[in-house]
Formats: structure tokens, sequence, C-alpha cells
């Protein structure tokens, strides 16, 4: 837990999971998002808010190994469950794929001002780990849920392809 | 950014700096023990660390980015502004964010803010200057420490060399150079000369940002930190009656509930607190004069200002009784919607009160104003007030608020809870939270000579002005015109002898700001749509009859032969699609986009968009083509959906499931023609105004339909 935030009194369950491999007793309110047991308790800011209804995809992280919306996930159905953030995502199981995504995006110069891009990579990693070699269809339903202002969604397709190919050379 | 807490240069010194211009390049010397900052003919004390460039004894190449990095890309080129003259090893260059200081002022606009597709523009010839007074700096103390001449030394990818195979690094020579007094003249290299400016250059942020260690206004963590949320008038212009507190009081990590000028903010150890916190606030408004205002009322209102007499001359050419003589007339209204910038980092802005004056963490475009802002509402001065600028999640000039409604906002609440604290708009804040893009109804009247070349011109506009009642008034409002209302159709670019420009500026009530492209965002939808009209009602092909019109313009021209040559206008194209094209200059730069589009049913598809782009010096071609996806990109989510309307005076959208933006699957592919020049023009905007025409022009080649009326999603085409 984050130092210097005192700990709210225990209200009605204390629900216990995973975050990057590391447990953790959460005590606040139980309807409290994810999001903000993230951001507000582990001072994990990777995870990022964009709309708090599901709607952007910029708290996009791995929930048992699959894409789920921070912002919508409240810490009392978390029990026992593994989540994985953008700070973690190279130390899982996901590692190689995760790398190559990163590598991807810097290779393809995808970002612009950032923001969604933790939420981008989390749901490309995901695309990936299920689908070696996306098409565009697969992309576009993958990645649909993930908005981008900026409007990177060009260099982004090229990137999960780039990514998917440098995986199956190295494969 | 910084990891260092740099203290506040004294104003003093600050106005010695701003008043004489001067260019400061400091050393810091870490192992040295402190830092020196050298400006010209100044002495070196009191000691200001903020300057442009710091180069370490490591070697390392800090720049101080003076604007704020909210995508465009300019902690990757400002440091190759700087890198082209340095001469250093591009691999060891970094960039920070400077803090605001009247040092990092805008050259053109005299205060520290980004916005007007400037911030190349502006830093071109000063950031090289810096490179190169450093570098000959370095060279001095290498030929110093060798008894050579200046001459007779080279500076090289982060070496100086000299006689008998003599050779430095930039960090050895940083101390010694740093000592030395700043150059007054410095030659600068022809663009044929250059090594850095001009090639597809990687961001030098894009780890950072992929990998969710970037940190944003928001991400900021600070001991015993708290979270606001302010809960604001449910109509514009309303006023707090009265409000009851107990039960937000009972959540537990509430810890302040205090009322401000434009709201009630509930403070709370963290934002799910607030949030809950504020939920159950209960409060009376006084909803004043507001509380009917609804778009149905205004559009009609905005229609019916268009064809009475008055309003403003923004514009008057030739004769205005041509109209009179005409073959032939036409005459059509454009109706353009609110729209909200909808950024993705929602607005938030840090302030830490201690005893000794202020600090501020805020992802501002308007540095100078907000910190003048926060000062007075802290009632500090301006000295004893530190804004750090933080990376912000896109703006697109949401950021640039004359009035600093959200910084003032953070002030006001940690001037009244004096601990340090956070304010955070939640995404329904940020939509329902005003300063949009503001609604207009434009009326055109075109008359046609025999020949189907255009006679007379007359063009009324209704709208808001964005600059009334701000600071920026008195600057530029002439004659009662606000020419962010009429740019793009008073300056028209257009070989038409008689032309009549009014405005009428009317003010519903609502607050509103610059969005992407200002007035270029509607003004070029409605000349491009109506031209191509013309062209097609006078059966000529619309890229021959907008060349025929810009015989004087070749810069416009040129963009419109490229984007249809390399689009193929005029090729067969499959069934059930069609192209449509828009030129547009603004910013100093012309944009010409040409448009391929099907329909899915009433879902408007855009498959590929290709656009030639002349910005003239292109300084990063990786960055200014990203650019353009992003204008055309955010061009279309407002051309497809964007819009916010008013019902009881209450804004009826609240998110992005009802203000819809453009999502992976709507975005086309965007291919970029680059023309290239001699000095840099505008980049961020001007890639914004064409695609609405050029899809709307696309629609009637497919539909026969003309779009008067935006978002393109409110028309039934099939």
């Amino acid at each position: 837990m984050h130092s210097s935030r005192p700990i709210p009194i225990p209200t009605e369950s204390m629900p216990k999971f995973f975050v990057n491999g590391e447990a953790v007793d959460f005590r606040g309110a139980p309807d409290t998002p994810l999001l903000w047991v993230l951001r507000d308790n582990l001072a994990l800011t990777g995870t990022k808010f964009g709309c708090g209804m599901a709607q952007c995809g910029a708290c996009t992280v791995h929930l048992d190994g699959e894409p789920a919306r921070a912002c919508v996930t409240p810490a009392s159905a978390l029990e026992g469950k593994r989540v994985v953030t953008i700070e973690g995502i190279t130390k899982t199981s996901q590692a190689r794929v995760a790398n190559a995504v990163q590598a991807a995006w810097v290779d393809k110069d995808v970002v612009q001002c950032g923001y969604c891009q933790s939420g981008q990579v989390m749901s490309a990693v995901a695309l990936l780990r299920k689908n070696a070699a996306p098409n565009d269809a697969d992309i576009d339903s993958a990645m649909s849920g993930n908005i981008c202002r900026c409007g990177t969604y060009q260099r982004v397709r090229e990137a999960i392809k780039a990514a998917s190919a440098n995986l199956k050379k190295k494969a | 950014m910084r990891p260092d807490s740099a203290p506040v240069p004294s104003p003093g010194r600050r106005a010695f700096l701003a008043a004489s211009g001067a260019l400061v390049i400091s050393f810091w010397l870490p192992l040295a023990g402190g830092r020196r900052a050298f400006a010209q003919g100044a002495a070196a004390k009191p000691v200001n660390p903020n300057a442009f460039l710091r180069i370490g004894k490591d070697g390392s190449c800090t720049v101080f980015v003076k604007h704020l990095e909210f995508g465009q890309g300019v902690t990757t080129s400002l440091p190759m502004l700087v890198a082209e003259e340095l001469e250093c090893d591009w691999t060891r260059v970094r960039a920070e964010l400077a803090p605001a200081g009247a040092e990092y002022a805008h050259t053109m606009f005299g205060m520290q803010m980004t916005g007007g597709s400037s911030s190349v523009v502006n830093s071109y010839d000063q950031l090289r200057t810096v490179g190169a007074q450093a570098r000959t700096m370095l060279m001095q103390a290498a030929a110093d420490q060798w008894k050579v001449k200046l001459a007779d030394v080279r500076a090289e990818k982060g070496f100086v060399t000299g006689p008998g195979g003599k050779r430095l690094s930039y960090g050895q020579l940083a101390e010694a150079a740093g000592r030395l007094a700043v150059p007054e003249k410095v030659s600068l290299k022809e663009p044929r000369d250059f090594r850095i400016i001009g090639k597809p250059t990687r961001r030098l942020d894009s780890m950072e940002k992929s990998s969710g260690r970037a940190q944003f206004g928001l991400d900021l963590q600070r001991n015993n930190l708290h979270t606001a949320l302010v809960l604001h008038p449910p109509v514009f212009g309303a006023r707090l009656d009265s409000f009851e507190a107990e039960k937000v009081k009972s959540i537990p990590g509430v810890t302040h509930v205090v009322q401000l000028t434009n709201g009630v903010a509930v403070v709370a150890k963290n934002y799910w607190a607030a949030k809950r916190g504020r939920e159950a606030l209960e409060v009376k408004w006084d909803l004043g004069s507001n509380a009917t205002l609804s778009s149905e009322a205004l559009s009609k209102q905005f229609r019916e200002t268009a064809q009475a007499p008055g309003g403003r001359v923004a514009k008057k050419a030739g004769n205005a009784e041509a109209m009179k003589a005409s073959a032939k007339t036409l005459v059509a209204e454009y109706e353009v919607p609110f729209l909200a910038h909808a950024p993705m980092e929602p607005l938030n802005c840090t302030v830490e009160l201690r005893a000794d004056g202020a600090e501020i963490w805020v992802g501002s475009q308007f540095q100078g104003v907000d910190h003048a802002a926060a000062a007075k509402t802290l009632g500090l001065d301006p000295s004893k007030v530190k804004l750090n600028t933080m990376l912000a999640g896109g703006g697109f000039g949401r950021r640039a608020n004359p009035v600093s409604d959200y910084i003032i906002e953070a002030c006001e609440v940690a001037k009244a809870v004096k601990v340090p604290v956070k304010t955070v708009w939640s995404r329904e804040d940020d939509i329902r939270g005003g300063f949009y893009r503001p609604m207009y109804v434009h009326r055109v009247e075109v008359g046609l000579d025999a020949q189907g070349k255009i006679a007379a011109w007359n063009h009324a506009i209704v709208g808001p002005s964005i600059v009334a009642g701000t600071p920026f008034e008195g600057m530029m409002v002439k004659e009662g015109v606000d020419p962010t209302s009429t740019e793009g159709v008073a300056d028209s670019p257009y070989d038409i002898p008689n032309m009549q420009v009014t405005l009428h500026t009317v003010n519903p009530g609502v607050p509103v700001l610059w969005w992407r492209s200002v007035g270029h965002s509607h003004t070029a939808f409605v000349m491009e749509t109506m031209v191509d009209e013309l062209a097609t009602s006078s059966g000529k092909d619309p890229v021959a009859f907008r060349r025929e019109m810009l015989a004087k313009h070749p810069k416009l021209q040129r963009v419109l032969d490229l984007a249809a040559s390399k689009a193929g206008w005029g090729s067969p194209l499959p069934a059930g699609r069609a192209r449509g094209i828009a030129v547009h200059e603004s910013f100093g730069s012309a944009c010409a986009q040409v448009a391929e589009v099907s329909l899915d049913g009433n879902n408007v598809r855009v498959h590929r968009v290709v656009a030639a782009f002349d910005c003239g010096l292109v300084v990063n071609p990786l960055t200014v083509e990203a650019q353009l996806q992003s204008a055309v990109a955010f061009g279309l989510s407002a051309a497809l959906h964007g819009r916010i309307t008013f019902k009881d005076g209450r804004v009826e959208q609240s998110n992005f499931h009802d203000y819809p933006v453009l999502r992976m699957n709507e975005m086309p592919r965007v291919e970029v023609h680059l023309v290239g020049g001699d000095k840099p023009t505008g980049v961020g905007e001007p890639g914004t105004p064409p695609i609405a025409p050029a899809v709307a022009n696309a629609l009637f080649a497919l539909t026969g339909k003309r779009a008067r009326t935006l978002p393109l999603d409110t028309m039934r085409w099939s």
C-alpha cells in the first residue's frame, strides 16, 4: 500500500487479490473501482482514468489474463483474482508479447500525447496472445474499445502487425 | 518531470531577461557543487538554472522545452533544433519540460504559451541560436585550453577536435565553457547543410509513454495529497443558493466540503471518496436566465439573425450591387454545433500551499496567463508561485483558457482547505464544463455570371465571440469583428471580385473557446462545400474549378494538384464509393485532402484520405505525418458525430457514449504528401479544416445530397 495514505477503516469485506504478482489487502470501500485502488492506494498510475464507464479503454488491465476495464471493476469482485497492469506486463508470462508490442510502438513512432497508450498496449498484448496474426477486422474488433483523441490508430494498426511479424520471426 | 526543485527566479531577473530578449544558456555542473547561468551582458547572479540547455559533465544534453507537450511532439522537434547547431550526439539528447518563466515567452506572442500551431515556428531561430552559441562556447573553451585559435577547432558529435588529434568531449568542456561569455553573434547553417532537421526522427518519449512511466498531471503523487471534485452549476451562469453537506461528511475519506465561486468542492483522501461525496451533496441553485436555453431555439435565433440587417463588416471588396446583375444566384444556410475538446486526460491541477509560497503542477497551454491567475487567486506575489508544466493527455485548445477556469478553481480549493490538493474533473465534468467551440450559422448568397464564374458573394456569420470578455479582446477585436469568427471566409484566397462578409456576434451565455484550428474548423466546411456546389452547379470539375479561382495562390494550387494526382482524382472507383476534395490555408500552411467514402446504411465510412500539405520546411517528417493523421481523425470525429446540445439549460451529452469520437474501426488510411520549403509554418492544426468538407463533398458525389449541417450523422443519407 502507498505509505503516505492512511488506510480507511475496514468496511464490509477485505478482498484479497494480486496485482502484478503481489498480494493486496484492500480495506477501502468495496465498491471502489480497481482503477482507483491501483492509482490512489498502490500508486500505480500507468493505468489511466479517461471516462469512468468502460467507454474509452484507457484503464485496460488484464484480469486473470483477460483484458478488463479497471474503472468499472469493483474491488469486491476481485477476490482471489490476478491483476496485471502496464507496470507488470513485461514481468509476466506475457513478457515476450509485451516486449514485442512496446518495441513496435517505438519503432512505428505510435505515441502522441501518450495518455491512452497504456490501455492500447494492454489491449494489443491481449489480442496478440489469442491471435498471433490478426487481420484488419480482428484489429478493429479488439482495439475499437480504446479511444485515442490524438488519432494514432493508423500507427497502432501498423505496430500491431509489425509486432505480430516480429514474434513470428523469432518464434 | 524534474526531480529537483529549482528555486523560483526573482522577478527582477525575469524582467531583465524578458526586456533584453536575452538567451540563457546554462551549464549544470553537479560535481562542481552548483549551477551557473550566463546571460548576455549580465553578471551571473542570481543563478537561474531554468534555461534552454544543460550540458552535463557526462556529456548529456538536456533541452528545456518551453512549450506544453500534449501530443504534437515538441519534446523531440525542439531538441532537434538545438542539436542541429550544437553538433552533439543525438543519442545523448534528453528533453525536460520547462517550468513557467518569463524567459520562456513565446517569441511572437510575448508570454509563455502553446497554441496557434506555432511551437516550432517561434522556436526555429531561437533554439538553433541557442545550439550555435553553446557550440561556439564549447569550441572556445577547447581552443583556450589548447592555446589555439577558434578557427583551428571543430565540433562534431559531442566532441571538439583540434590540431594534432586533440579531442575533448562536451562533458569535459562544459565547466570551462560555462565560464565564458555567450557570443552575441553566431551564424546559423543553411538548410542544405542540415543533418538532423528534416530527417525522420523517432520521438524521444515513445518508451516512457508505451510503458506507463510517463507522468501526466493526473499522475502526480505528493505527500498527503488530497483529491477534490467540484460540483459545477447545472446551467451556465447559475448561482449557488444553498447546500447541505451532512451526508457528505459521513462518507469515509471525505475531509472537506467548501463553497467556491463557481460550485462546491468535495475534498477527500482519494478520488472515489470525493466522487461518492459529491453525489451525496444536496444543492439548491438559482438557475438564472439560462434555465430555458435550448439548441433548437438557438438555431432559430441564429438563422433569423443571419437574415437580419446590421452586423459588423468583416470584409467589403468590390461592388455590393453586383449580386443584382448576376445571371444566377445560390443561397444556402449552414449550421455547426458547439463542440467539446474532450482530451483523453480529464482536466486537473494540483496546488500545494506552503508558508513561503505555492507550487502548482498542471498541463497548461497558457503557463504565462495561468501563473498570473494562480498568484492573484492565492493572494501571493507571482515570484512566490512556482508553476510546473506537466505532460498533458491532449488539449486541443481546452488547456489554453484566457480566464484560467480550472487553475483558478484548484487554487480556490487549496486556499480553502490548506492541504495539498489535486482538483480532478470527471469526464462528465469535462463534456458538460463549457468552453466549447462555438455554434455558428452561416448564410451565403452567391451570384454567378453567364459563364458560371463567381460574380458576387455575400456572407453572414452568426455566433459567439471567443475572445470577447477576455484579455485578448482589446488586442484582437477590430471594428467589432472577432477574427476568430471570420478567419477562413473574410481572408478567402478565392478570386471573388465582389465580396461582403458580415459578422453578427451573439452571446447565448455558453462559455466558448478555441478548438483545434479555431475559426477554420467551421469556415472551411462552409467555403469548401459551397465552392464545390458552385463547381457542380456550373458543370465544372471541382478540382479544375478551384484551380482556376486560385490562380494568384500557387501554394494552394500546388497542394490541390498534388492531392488530386496522388488520390487518382477522376479514376474509376468500386461501385458505392465516391471521392470529394477540399483545400484550405490556415496557420501559414496549405492543406488539400481527398476523401474516399461509402455508406453502410446511414453510417458514413471514410476509407482513405490523401493529404497534400505545405507547411514549409519540415523539421521532423515523422511528426508532421503523425499530426496530419491526428488532425484528420480529430476533424472526422466532429464531422461525423460531434455535437454538444442544450435542453432546458442543460448540456444533453455527458460522456463518450453520447459524445462519440472516432474509434479504430472508423479510422481511414491517411496518406500524407509533403511539399517542403525554406521556413517552417504551422503543423498541428491546418490538417483539421479540410476533412469535413472533403467528406461532405464525397457524400454529395455519392448521393446527390448536400450537407449543410454538422455533424453528418444527423443527415438521412439513404
